[in-house]
């Protein structure tokens, strides 16, 4: 490959940094040329994604994928920053710049007017989610953790009001208490290590002596706790379906991407660092990810259920998607994983679509009607008998509410796994990989299964529910007016699932390619760091007073 | 001076800690400022080659001379880079408090009183 197309890899990091700068110049009254300024650029980063995504698919020498290492300022790791697209990053940077088009879009609307410097924030959230998918440095991924967390505390209060500020009340700090523990695990691993590069400690943790071994886990595991509130597993979770309802429309569907950064973190450093070739630390929190896991799928479908808002609903399907894959990556299986991945894509894109669709559907009713749909079903409705006598055989339904309903159960079979689309191709990937395990099926991965489907079941009811309580409601409402800018996105949104659905195989080969890969962090590291030998700080002269084992000097 | 500095990080942290889960958001917010110095003294006790005295952060004039001798210049950066994300993140923090205020009317972390 060429050096020039490598320099593509810092393309999704500098582009919208310095975009969103550059608009903090003009006067939020130029909304024209911010509107279209930031259009060109997430389009762009579409455009580098997709680049991106073949580029790592070529197969290069002896393998079939290949691998982009930028090292910053030219600096040879493991002592420079490194950049690393591979299968897996080039796959989480196309689709935050899928949701980024899809929702900068519906966002122009008028969502953009709420409130100040929208696009900037917008923006910076983007530069922050690009950047943790490519870094491959531990302190860089808390620099770009930061600069996405700061984005969107910004972008929660997008639009104001007494429930944003008091969702921002809860959201904000857990988020800078969770980035206090990242820097204690990441303070720790670097104190026993003597790196902070990711792909330099896949290759010291096997070699650890076991006196730090306890330590760096107990780092890790701090770390792992930072991500897991991310990732919003329970019991670090309680603030997630809040913030998620009280966000407006747009940014909730950006938000859907949020919680897989900690996903993202969690499968490459947990496969990197204690993955099959791990020595005496394989493995290490797998079984706390797996019956995490388990506890967040059954409280987000608890939730479903109990949820009478549908935006809070959306926030617990957020929920089930997170425990489902903290479940996946727990089992260590690689065929697992890959179906994990294929259902990270569908799930995000269909919770997107989801936050957009409810935002257009509620549009026409009144604060809270959907609250009393609820209730109503619950008590009866007193006038119900009386109205069916006369009312008309056939009732026409307004082509606006047809649409939205044909979306809504699009996105309803998509959330809920159901045939034909691609979120039930995803749970099936996962199911069969599970059931073909060789040997005995352990309990523990019946009821992985058992609580995937009642999950899914879950959802199927409460958006059903919902559904028939606020679209096949006789049309004395008024009509929601959807603009086609409105309407485009969430078309998008699920004919991308749709076209997952249909060109199932390539995509699950490319996924179960990214497993594999994924599964060999020795070849992670020697494409990153070169062939340099494991254990490089002993050639270190500091190495002899390094980490608490060997005391100072 | 390990006993003393960890003495301090404890003490910091276990404030800290006491603080985040006490109701007003002023309370709140001087919680995760001590949580934040307790963490960046953290990374400078987990410096290479351990705590140290007398080690000068820069090389001597003419020559590399001895790396051990130098302190760890990492944690130095971390700890900067952490200074000021914290800042700016304690900064931020407290315009949202002083939104939640006017908006609830109140500096309950609920955003309402609690119903006694």
């Amino acid at each position: 490959m060429t050096p020039v197309l490598d320099h593509l890899a810092i393309l999704p990091i500098l582009l919208p940094l310095a975009v969103g700068a550059f608009m903090l110049l003009f006067d939020e009254r130029r909304r024209l040329l911010k509107m279209s300024l930031s259009l060109a650029t997430v389009f762009a980063l579409l455009g580098i994604a997709v680049t991106l995504v073949v580029l790592v698919g070529l197969p290069n020498g002896d393998r079939w994928s290949t691998m982009i290492v930028y090292p910053l300022g030219n600096w040879p790791p493991p002592f420079g920053i490194v950049l690393v697209v591979d299968r897996l990053a080039a796959m989480m940077l196309l689709l935050t710049s899928v949701l980024g088009c899809a929702t900068l879009l519906f966002a122009m609307a008028r969502w953009h007017k709420a409130g100040p410097r929208f696009y900037t924030l917008f923006l910076l959230l983007l530069t922050g989610l690009n950047g943790a998918f490519l870094t491959g440095d531990l302190f860089n991924l808390f620099v770009f953790f930061e600069i996405l967390l700061a984005a969107s505390y910004g972008l929660v209060l997008h639009g104001s009001g007494t429930a944003r500020v008091r969702a921002g009340l809860h959201y904000i700090p857990i988020n800078l208490v969770a980035s206090s523990l990242f820097l204690i695990g990441v303070a720790v691993i670097y104190g026993v290590t003597g790196t902070l590069n990711m792909a330099d400690l896949s290759r010291i943790v096997p070699t650890l002596a076991p006196e730090s071994r306890t330590l760096m886990e107990a780092g890790a595991a701090v770390l792992g706790i930072a991500f897991l509130v991310k990732a919003g597993m329970w019991p670090l979770s309680f603030w997630l379906p809040t913030t998620y309802a009280a966000a407006c429309a747009p940014i909730a569907a950006m938000f859907a991407i949020m919680t897989k950064v900690g996903i993202y973190v969690i499968l490459r450093l947990f496969l990197l660092c204690f993955g099959d070739e791990a020595g005496a630390s394989e493995e290490f929190g797998a079984l706390w990810l797996y019956y995490g896991g388990m506890a967040t799928i059954l409280f987000g479908g608890i939730g479903v259920l109990a949820s009478q808002s549908m935006q809070r609903l959306g926030g617990y399907s957020v929920l089930i998607s997170s425990g489902t894959l903290l479940a996946a990556i727990g089992t260590g299986n690689s065929a697992v994983i890959s179906g994990a991945l294929y259902y990270l894509v569908t799930s995000t894109l269909a919770i997107s679509a989801y936050f957009l669709l409810v935002e257009l559907i509620e549009r026409g009713q009144a604060a809270g009607a959907d609250v009393l749909a609820v209730t109503l079903e619950i008590f009866g409705d007193p006038e119900e008998d009386i109205e069916d006598e006369d009312e008309e055989v056939g009732v026409a339904i307004p082509a606006t509410i047809a649409v939205l309903g044909g979306a809504f159960l699009a996105t309803t079979a998509l959330l809920a796994g159901l045939p034909p689309l691609s979120g039930f191709i995803a749970k099936f990937a996962m199911l069969s990989a599970l059931l073909n395990e060789a040997g005995d099926i352990p309990f523990a991965h019946w009821s992985f299964v058992a609580l995937l489907m009642l999950s899914g079941l879950a959802t199927l009811i409460a958006m059903t529910r919902n559904g028939i309580r606020t679209l096949w409601v006789p049309a004395e409402t008024e009509i929601p007016r959807v603009r086609a800018i409105e309407a485009i996105p969430v078309g998008a949104l699920l004919f991308l699932c749709a076209a997952m659905t249909f060109a199932g195989g390539p995509v699950m080969r490319y996924m179960e390619a990214t497993a594999q890969i994924l599964y060999w962090p020795s070849e992670y590291a020697r494409d990153v760091l070169g062939d340099r030998p494991a254990g490089h700080i002993t050639s270190d002269p500091r190495a002899s007073g390094h980490g608490p084992s060997g005391g100072p000097p | 001076m390990e006993i003393v500095l960890s003495i301090g990080i404890g003490l910091f942290t276990a404030s800290g800690v006491w603080l985040l889960l006490r109701p007003r958001t002023y309370q709140v917010i001087i919680g995760l400022a001590l949580l934040s110095y307790a963490v960046n003294l953290f990374i400078f006790a987990m410096a290479g080659g351990g705590l140290r005295v007398d080690a000068p952060p820069i090389l001597a004039p003419g020559g590399v001379g001895d790396p051990t001798a130098i302190a760890d210049p990492i944690p130095q950066a971390l700890v900067l880079t952490a200074i000021v994300i914290g800042f700016a993140m304690t900064a931020l923090f407290l315009v949202v408090l002083l939104a939640a205020r006017g908006r609830t009317g109140t500096d309950h972390v609920d955003g309402r009183e609690p119903d006694r």
